[in-house]
């Protein structure tokens, strides 16, 4: 995964609330084996008409706009559907940072896993830096090393999960981490499934 | 002698492996031990791409079962199965994975197969005091048994393949407790719908929720698992409820059930999944089950929804907040404000989905099609909630009820609920529909869809518009 350090660009303002995974990425785009083709499926129904063709209402179509690589969103962005590909299909498309005040939980895990930033700021900051963009549109700094995000004559530092950041920064291999600790692992489960027999009896291979 | 602990926070300490923190409270970073999966043929094909391409193997394959369920057509005549390719593809692709990977998969037309949350507590293979993640947002379904139940993507299901675990953080807690009892007519479905709407659908964000309280202890285990289930659209990640006799009962009937003596064993163990008393959680929410009425939604947000007798709420009535919102969800749902739900028109009905399509909720929807007939213009489907389920009902005469009423006598899957198979609205049909989600195009692009229980969608189909079960069913309610 792309490393996330600090990263210049174009932010777009998708105030909606609740603006789920459906949404992000139809139903159209999720019949494949592999990961790769999703940047087309990114808000498909809402870029797009029934005839394919663009949109003039919808934020990401603006001339200005075809560099996106920020968003910034309304309250519970990305609720519903576990669906990765809209995190696949977000990073495709170039999108690196979402900025919100709370996201759908899986989302935000499949964020994290894929090294797309979600920053998550009070709704009062959220409103701050909306109020920055005007028409929907502005540049937008945001420094993961240094904690800070900047817009116009917005500045303001931010919190965030140091195991994320972390991950953000170097890209970690988060199975290999967690093979490192194969031995406890091993050792748990013959005490945790020693103690509580009934638990193998529903084996898928004893059947 | 220790805090008085929730029955959440019981359940992560038993699976913890490390803590990354050893804070033990909310935020808290560990590894977390997972029992159980279940794998569907969307969300898993790039996660076994994933460990084949690091040369990775699954630490215990007998703790994941693979079960088409998504993409799959649900046409009473199996053979004419409309799959396209991309669905062709990722049904092999997923037998394909367990073959090499030593994983019981159920694929198309396996006696078994059915939708992934219907199958799995079905099969006796959900257990109190489990840890089962999948990659499905449905699967807080779990809760009803005693389980931490949650979704995870892609990425994190080739982890668990990859090392049974999960690098997880300890969620809050919050307690709903409904006291009272539903007044006839008023099911589980309306009451997580009440929760969602009261709450809101980010109400429970970053929370694991405990259900409790006289009217969850009134409730069957499969009415439990639709509250579960649909909590994950109040933005809970875990759902919860502690197990009584009720539930081991449910597990001794399953094929797949412990057996007696270890039943017996484990039942001892289970009494002491529950919240100790005095134990904190960070939000609680009581609510009065006499108060919910039947619920319907009318906007694009499972947390849009209202008492049938209710009108489409007026945006300037709405906090500011919610206004931009309401205005969006009635123009894409072509509502006005004021109009009475009842006066709404339907040209689909759709019984099916995780949330409400066991054999219970059948049951319900028959009870009120028995000697009606669909309303001219309207398309009924019911698709069961599992093979299984869609036998047993046969062998109760349940499809005649629905076949005589006008309903499609449909197999089972996801179907209409997600519309990711040949089952979808077309742009602009309305649909009273017993699933969990009413987003913008989830049932088709353009197509709008009302959310309601299972009796509710029954009464909607006769009736041809929205419609309040209680009025129409006096004498089945009694």
């Amino acid at each position: 995964m792309e490393r996330f350090i600090r990263l210049s660009g174009r932010a777009a303002a998708m105030p909606a609330a609740n603006i789920d995974t459906d949404v992000i990425m139809p139903k159209a785009y999720l019949k494949g084996i592999d990961r790769s083709g999703l940047a087309i499926g990114l808000f498909h129904d809402l870029r797009f008409d029934d005839n394919g063709a663009l949109r003039d209402d919808f934020i990401l179509n603006r001339p200005d706009m075809a560099n996106t690589r920020f968003l910034l969103v309304g309250p519970n962005f990305g609720c519903g559907s576990s669906r990765e590909h809209a995190v696949w299909g977000m990073l495709q498309y170039g999108i690196r940072g979402i900025i919100g005040s709370s996201y759908g939980a899986i989302f935000a895990d499949n964020a994290a896993n894929n090294g797309l930033l979600l920053l998550s700021l009070p709704a009062t900051e959220i409103a701050a830096l909306m109020a920055q963009l005007g028409d929907g549109a502005g540049d937008m700094t945001v420094d993961l090393d240094a904690q800070r995000v900047e817009m116009g004559d917005y500045a303001s530092g931010f919190d965030i999960d140091p195991a994320t950041r972390q991950a953000l920064m170097l890209g970690l291999d988060r199975i290999g981490e967690t093979l490192t600790h194969a031995e406890r692992i091993r050792a748990f489960e013959k005490a945790y499934l020693g103690r509580k027999p009934w638990l193998m009896a529903a084996d898928s291979d004893e059947h | 002698m220790s805090a008085p602990k929730t029955l959440y926070d019981k359940i992560v300490d038993e699976h913890r492996i490390l803590s990354f923190d050893e804070s033990g409270a909310a935020g808290e970073r560990l590894l977390l031990y997972i029992d159980r999966t279940v794998l569907n043929e969307y969300t898993s094909p790039q996660a076994f791409s994933g460990l084949r391409a690091a040369g990775r193997n699954v630490w215990r394959p007998a703790a994941s079962l693979g079960v088409v369920d998504h993409v799959n057509s649900t046409n009473p005549d199996r053979d004419a199965g409309e799959l396209d390719d991309g669905a062709r593809r990722q049904i092999e692709y997923l037998s394909e994975n367990g073959r090499d990977f030593g994983i019981e998969i159920f694929d198309l037309f396996d006696p078994r197969q059915g939708i992934e949350h219907v199958v799995m507590p079905e099969l006796g293979l959900v257990l109190p005091g489990m840890v089962i993640a999948a990659g499905d947002s449905h699967s807080t379904t779990y809760g009803a048994f005693g389980v931490i139940g949650f979704g995870i993507g892609t990425s994190d299901i080739e982890h668990l393949l990859a090392t049974q675990t999960l690098v997880y953080r300890r969620l809050k807690t919050m307690r709903v407790t409904i006291d009272g009892t539903l007044a006839p007519g008023i099911t589980a479905k309306d009451l997580i719908m009440e929760v969602i709407r009261r709450i809101g659908a980010d109400g429970a964000v970053g929370h694991a929720v405990e259900f409790a309280g006289e009217a969850i202890d009134a409730l069957g285990v499969e009415a439990r698992m639709t509250i579960c289930n649909m909590a994950v659209e109040c933005g809970a990640r875990v759902a919860l409820m502690a197990p009584d006799d009720k539930v081991v009962d449910y597990i001794a009937g399953c094929p797949r059930a412990p057996s007696p003596d270890l039943l017996a064993a484990a039942r001892a163990e289970w009494r002491t999944l529950r919240s100790d008393p005095g134990a904190r959680f960070d939000h609680e929410v009581a609510l009065d089950a006499a108060d919910i009425p039947p619920m319907v939604s009318w906007g694009t947000s499972p947390d849009q929804s209202l008492a049938i007798t209710g009108s489409v709420p007026d945006p300037q009535d709405l906090p500011a907040e919610r206004r931009a919102d309401a205005i969006r969800a009635m123009a894409y749902m072509d509502l006005a404000p004021h109009t009475p739900l009842q006066d709404i028109a339907i040209d689909r009905a759709f019984i099916g989905s995780c949330t409400n399509a066991r054999l219970t909720d059948l049951r319900d929807a028959a009870r009120i099609l028995k000697g009606r007939k669909v309303a001219p213009g309207v398309r009924a489907m019911i698709s069961p909630g599992s093979s299984g389920v869609r036998r047993a009902a046969e062998a109760e005469g349940i499809d005649r009820i629905f076949i005589d009423a006008g309903f499609e006598w449909r197999r089972s899957g996801c179907s209409l609920c997600l519309a990711m198979n040949d089952d979808s609205l077309a742009p602009g049909e309305r649909c009273a529909s017993s699933t969990n989600r009413n987003f913008e195009g989830r049932q088709g692009i353009g197509g709008r869809t009302h959310l309601m229980s299972p009796a509710m969608v029954a009464a909607a189909a006769v009736t041809g518009r929205l419609a309040d079960v209680r009025a129409l069913a006096v004498e089945e309610l009694n």
